[in-house]
């Protein structure tokens, strides 16, 4: 990932911040230009939304083959949570054992270290997901 | 000193990553008796960060609840200070990363701190000072750290990581602080070169002519200028690079245990550095009574300590409700780890190139 590709998602990799519909108000995360269902009537009246970082898993699995910057946590368990806005975002579960997931855990956002350029390179910091405790 | 304005403390909380592993584990490796180092320290087991998780993390974690719990937007902090040890960049701020991640961008002043483990207090009296002055409405003060003890060395078996944020105002206060003294010295006692991955330590020289001289001078300036004498604090919180030095110099004082165990956490979490005092800070906070009056003496080495004057309102009470972990609850959630995994998670393995 370039620096510049990385600095643009900031907003939505280290607060959440997705859109909300202002026709019919449904959230999308990551932001859309237009809404799906509205399109035209949409256009103009997208407006920025901050999820409140709280859903539950719908459903998971656990990673054995990585890519290089998930090595150093191998096996790690990837899931899709829906969130309280009814939005769906897939990211890493982290702090818990693959065991005890369960569909319908309740978890909240958390922000850790996706992965690095190099080791002399920038570090990319994101969103993961933690159970609620 | 005593700021001309008053000013407390908004909101607060902190953050000690889930993993941990024991003296005995450590001790096992090196061929050494852990349990008893472990007993010798006063410390069960140390918290170990993920390999996802550095100071970075750490302190966003703390502040992002800070914030919540203090129900303020993040445009309302005008200052940002991270004090720290192990910055994950040499050069580029923990403290722009914090901002971002909290929505304080971009009107706000925002830098690092270093001063070992005393930075987090440094960056306290640094937003007071900004606070006081009318500079700014609000200011955060994290201290935050993961700490690191060349393989077998004795600091091994303490060097922790964990760290928390602190929303200092004038208005809205769960506590105000009455009065602050600092005491600085050039005591070369702990120290870390420029490129070098672990720290150097003058070994006994860090007890008395460093943590001790410096705690016990800082408090003691605070008790002559404030006219208070340890009867008068419910509470006492003191720098903890392992369980048996801040109990030593409350009871040398004239604290007691009761005093001192709300924010004694080194014997569960070990030594978290800048993060220390802070999270000892946090986890009074979080029992204190509308009213409880609380010491605070930091040590960073170095060498320098910063003693503080904090009273409990009646706001205390209002804020716990909102949906923030107290310290106890993160500090309960724990794993005990492998000293092979341990030496995995702390980039302790030479990996070549991946």
């Amino acid at each position: 990932m370039t620096i510049p590709r990385f600095w643009r998602e900031i907003k939505q990799r280290y607060k959440g911040i997705g859109v909300e519909c202002g026709n019919c108000q449904r959230v999308y995360f990551p932001p859309r230009e237009v809404c799906p269902h509205c399109r035209r009537e949409s256009i103009g009246k997208m407006k920025e939304r901050e999820l409140t970082g709280k859903g539950k898993v719908i459903t998971y699995t656990e990673i054995h083959e990585p890519m290089s910057d998930f090595k150093m946590m191998t096996p790690y368990i990837m899931a899709i949570v829906e969130m309280d806005e009814d939005v769906r975002m897939t990211g890493q579960l982290v702090d818990i054992e693959y065991e005890d997931v369960e569909p319908g855990l309740e978890v909240d956002v958390t922000i850790r270290r996706l992965g690095e350029e190099s080791p002399s390179g920038i570090i990319y910091y994101g969103y993961k997901f933690v159970p609620i405790r | 000193m005593k700021s001309s304005k008053e000013v407390g403390i908004k909101g607060y909380a902190g953050y000690v990553p889930r993993y941990r592993i024991s003296p005995t584990e450590i001790g096992e490796v090196w061929g050494k008796d852990g349990a008893r180092m472990g007993k010798g320290l006063n410390i069960q087991s140390k918290s170990v960060p993920s390999p996802d998780e550095d100071v970075i993390s750490i302190s966003i974690q703390a502040a992002k609840w800070a914030v919540k719990r203090a129900k303020l937007r993040g445009e309302d902090i005008g200052a940002i200070y991270v004090g720290s040890e192990s910055h994950p960049y040499a050069v580029k701020p923990t403290a722009t990363i914090v901002a971002a991640a909290v929505g304080a961008t971009p009107y706000l002043t925002a830098a690092d701190y270093e001063f070992a483990c005393k930075a987090g207090t440094a960056a306290f009296q640094t937003c007071m000072g900004l606070v006081a002055s009318g500079m700014i409405k609000n200011g955060m003060a994290i201290g935050s750290d993961t700490s690191q003890g060349a393989p077998g060395d004795a600091l091994e078996y303490s060097a922790a990581a964990g760290g928390a944020a602190f929303i200092i105002g004038a208005d809205d206060l769960i506590a105000k602080i009455n009065y602050t003294t600092s005491f600085t010295t050039d005591t070369p006692d702990f120290w870390r070169r420029e490129g070098q991955k672990y720290p150097s330590h003058g070994g006994r020289f860090t007890g008395q002519p460093a943590y001790f001289k410096h705690i016990a001078g800082c408090t003691n300036v605070l008790f002559e200028e404030t006219g208070t004498e340890p009867d008068d604090f419910d509470y006492a919180v003191f720098h903890q690079p392992n369980g048996k030095f801040p109990v030593k110099i409350a009871k040398k004082m004239g604290f007691t245990m009761e005093q001192i165990g709300p924010g004694l956490l080194v014997p569960r979490i070990g030594n978290t550095y800048s993060g220390a005092v802070p999270l000892g800070l946090a986890a009074t906070l979080d029992v204190a009574e509308p009213g409880s009056r609380i010491l605070v003496t930091s040590y960073g080495s170095g060498a320098g300590s910063d003693s503080f004057d904090i009273e409990v309102t009646d706001r205390i009470e209002e804020i716990r409700e909102r949906d923030v972990p107290s310290v106890e609850d993160v500090i309960s959630n724990s794993v005990y780890i492998s000293y092979a995994m341990y030496a995995k998670f702390r980039e302790k393995i030479d990996r070549g190139e991946w």
